[in-house]
């Protein structure tokens, strides 16, 4: 053997580790921890609008989906909790069973009541959680990224919060989002695949 | 009915029926022109409402919507909503609303709107809803909205200009 061959097997062999290698790191599924992006959802206890308790540990086994908002809102929390009100009646008897919760970050002025009477002008299967001072609201708002701030206007204020409909699967995990830019077919498949994965 | 006076009559018809709509629905004041004001149907309980036009200023000086106020509401004020991101930020606009001279501003879902705030009753679909608008330079109008359903991208008016704001989204 002489020593061009050496070098000409020892390239391929080279080529050959660094092909398998990068294969690996491309292909090899992520790991669900430990990657470097913090998780999206948390443990919550919130009073609900329809007189119960919501407690996440309680809604393992049940995906769901998770929207943060307030009831003086006049465009994307409305149009948000219609379309996703379209969604579910579209999916049928698939989604008789999932719900919606609306979480206000507004906790001032939306109650138990008015986000009742808010929310059932939607849905039955949207249920509205209020928390009960500040530190329930920073908490779950934390725990799901949701960005929310209390801006003046000459009469009164408003709020700036995340928009974004959070579907959580079945072990509580983040398992996507709605979006109302997406299509109503898109929203649906997305709730369709995260109902029959449960 | 003398044959002219006929006439006069068809004339004033055809005049009525080409160019007043069902719902005539543009208001002018000054040189100003307000084409279909609408808005939405309310959630219960809900609060608030959100007002939209085109205000299109034909004449040679900037003027500005500063205040107004809606029949079904305490207070009114000019809002610009965007998204940043996934947050949807809401401002009330300082100084209002500027329409400078040969533009047509929109006020549409997810951008500038009049708030209606502190809802004396819900706001339903098919209804129309009285208000005022004041300019700073043109002075008060009174209009009135028309009612569409909730979560209405556009207003589905077909009659005279308002079928193109209705399709505006459609339009090459």
């Amino acid at each position: 053997m002489n020593a061009l061959r050496i070098i000409r097997l020892t390239v391929w062999a080279c080529i050959g580790v660094l092909t398998v290698a990068l294969g690996y790191l491309l292909l090899a599924p992520q790991p669900d921890t430990g990657s470097g992006v913090a998780s999206i959802g948390g443990p919550f206890r919130l009073a609900a609008s329809d007189g119960t308790v919501v407690e996440s540990e309680k809604l393992k086994g049940r995906p769901f989906a998770i929207f943060f908002g307030f009831t003086n809102c006049p465009d994307v929390c409305p149009t948000s909790m219609l379309e996703v009100t379209n969604d579910l009646v579209a999916l049928g008897d698939k989604a008789k069973d999932f719900r919606v919760y609306f979480v206000t970050v507004d906790p001032a002025r939306d109650d138990l009541k008015l986000l009742k009477e808010y929310t059932a002008s939607f849905d039955p299967r949207i249920i509205g959680l209020v928390p009960k001072d500040e530190a329930e609201l920073a908490a779950i708002a934390k725990a799901y990224r949701v960005i929310y701030r209390k801006v003046e206007t000459p009469t009164s204020y408003t709020m700036d919060h995340t928009a974004t409909i959070y579907l959580m699967d079945a072990k509580g995990a983040f398992s996507g989002t709605l979006d109302t830019k997406e299509t109503p077919a898109i929203r649906q498949a997305k709730l369709k695949r995260l109902i029959d994965k449960s | 009915m003398t044959t002219s006076s006929f006439l006069r009559a068809s004339a004033l018809l055809a005049f009525t029926t080409l160019v007043l709509p069902a719902f005539a629905h543009d208001y002018k004041i000054g040189a100003l022109k307000i084409e279909h004001p609408w808005t939405r149907a309310t959630p219960g309980g809900a609060k608030v409402g959100g007002g939209f036009m085109k205000i299109t200023n034909t004449g040679v000086e900037t003027d500005r919507l500063i205040s107004g106020s809606a029949e079904v509401a305490k207070a009114l004020e000019i809002h610009e909503m965007k998204m940043e991101g996934s947050t949807m930020k809401m401002r009330a606009l300082d100084k209002g609303l500027e329409i400078k001279p040969g533009e047509t501003v929109e006020l549409k879902p997810g951008g500038y709107h009049v708030m209606f705030l502190d809802l004396q009753a819900p706001i339903k679909d098919g209804e129309r809803r009285k208000g005022q608008l004041v300019f700073e330079k043109a002075g008060k109008v009174d209009v009135e909205y028309k009612v569409e359903a909730r979560g209405a991208a556009a207003s589905s008016d077909h009659s005279g200009h308002g079928a193109h704001d209705a399709h505006g989204k459609k339009a090459p």
